[in-house]
């Protein structure tokens, strides 16, 4: 097997296991949609409230869903004991980690897609003519997480108190992909378009290629016994 | 020379350079024309910072040589500089804050530089407390490093978007292409100041280092027994 393959294998596993128990997925649509309540009545009725607070709001729900993705990736392995097989996966265990970002921007992108839906049927907000670029940077940002993400993830599994340091870790490495996407998020909502923000795309852009190599290069420090 | 030697030399040096610095910018040097007094903090706030810095980019390299060799000593100088740096950036937020209270008329502000610095706090003190929650010794030190080397790359990125997002800190004053812009008293005091922090910086990251090397040694002993 190739590296493409053996990064493709790990996926897959994931995916047949989602496909299974969706367990992930209707966690996580259930987590969206209370989120969504949350927000109405953290704002109130005021239109112009959430208008202006949408994209942080959206943000902060989105990273709190990675952090659910990100504990799960590695829970699954752990629950059977199976991160011992994952390890036997032969090669460069880069395959494990590059398989395991792309499971959790597959999932979290599919349920920030339907969060972006409902946000547009609850608060009456016109999301289809924007739904491109909105989930473009969805998907930039997302890759940025999980980048660091899956890193932590993998750790998580032998430390004490890993529900709370996950988000310790993780939460000020995240800042940058946090107001690079709430900003754009925000653009987007608010003016139809990202005309004049180039910068926060190529920062995020940025991140997710430093993260991607350097995670990449590390994860066998962190899968090694 | 023996290491207790190297110590004590570096102690004499410290505290040496840290109470002719202490002269110079408490007594020697000028007030400032516009700020008065209070513009002396920055003798502490600067070369603080300069050394939180400083840590950081030690412990940096430490953690790439610790993965890329394996040897011991490289993750002891990661974590003595770490403790180090948290003790220095604490310390410069601190000062910093003292300063802008009668400057700026508050204690805090989301300035560019002030919230990199205390989001680097955060990045830090994870790190520390990333190191206690482990059980292994072993893996404690490959987890750390893998943060030690995404959170010193993060830095700049996170600079670059603090600053897109907002920022009011005093535009650099000594290391531009025009020239420096401080008096020379000011600039001769500041430099001495910078060197007597390193000097301390040494010395704390000596005696720490030997602290570690003590606990090293009572391990194996125990083992041993």
């Amino acid at each position: 097997m190739n590296f493409f393959q053996r990064t493709w294998t790990v996926l897959w596993k994931d995916l047949r296991i989602e496909g299974r128990n969706r367990e992930g997925l209707n966690t996580l649509l259930f987590f969206s949609a209370i989120l969504l309540f949350l927000f109405h009545f953290a704002l109130g009725p005021d239109r112009t409230q959430i208008g202006a607070a949408a994209g942080g709001l959206l943000w902060l729900g989105f990273i709190l869903m990675g952090l659910f993705a990100m504990a799960r990736t590695f829970q699954v392995e752990r629950e059977e004991e199976c991160l011992e097989g994952l390890r036997l996966l032969p090669g460069d265990p880069g395959a494990i980690y590059l398989g395991k970002v792309l499971w959790a921007v597959v999932l979290l992108g599919a349920v920030e897609f339907v969060t972006f839906l409902l946000f547009g049927l609850l608060f009456s907000v016109d999301i289809w003519t924007r739904l491109v670029s909105l989930l473009g940077v969805a998907v930039l940002g997302t890759v940025g997480i999980s980048a660091v993400g899956v890193l932590f993830a993998a750790m998580a599994a032998h430390l004490r108190a890993r529900e709370a340091m996950l988000p310790l870790l993780l939460f000020p490495l995240l800042i940058p992909v946090m107001l690079a996407a709430i900003q754009l998020t925000q653009m987007i909502l608010q003016e139809g378009s990202i005309v004049g923000q180039g910068h926060w795309v190529r920062l995020l852009a940025v991140f997710d290629t430093v993260f991607l190599v350097v995670g990449f290069l590390t994860f066998t420090f962190v899968l090694e016994e | 020379m023996r290491s207790s030697r190297v110590r004590s030399i570096l102690g004499i040096f410290a505290m040496l350079g840290v109470t002719a610095a202490l002269y110079l910018g408490l007594i020697w040097a000028p007030p400032d024309a516009y700020q008065g007094q209070v513009q002396r903090i920055m003798y502490v706030h600067v070369p603080a910072a300069w050394v939180a810095y400083l840590a950081f980019f030690v412990v940096f390299v430490c953690s790439i040589l610790f993965l890329w060799r394996g040897s011991q000593i490289f993750d002891q100088v990661a974590y003595a500089s770490a403790e180090v740096g948290v003790v220095f950036t604490g310390l410069a937020i601190l000062a910093g804050s003292i300063w802008g209270k009668p400057t700026w008329g508050v204690w805090w502000t989301w300035d560019a530089r002030l919230t990199t610095t205390a989001i680097l706090l955060l990045v830090y003190v994870g790190y520390l407390m990333l190191r206690s929650v482990v059980e292994d010794r072993f893996r404690g030190a490959r987890y750390a490093a893998v943060l030690g080397i995404i959170g010193f790359i993060d830095i700049p990125i996170i600079h670059k978007s603090v600053e897109w997002w907002r920022t009011l800190h005093q535009a650099p004053s000594v290391m531009r292409p025009e020239g420096s812009t401080v008096a020379p008293p000011m600039l001769f005091t500041l430099l001495v100041s910078v060197a007597a922090f390193t000097v301390l910086y040494l010395y704390l990251l000596a005696q720490r280092l030997h602290l570690e090397r003590l606990d090293a040694e009572i391990l194996e002993k125990n083992r041993e027994a």
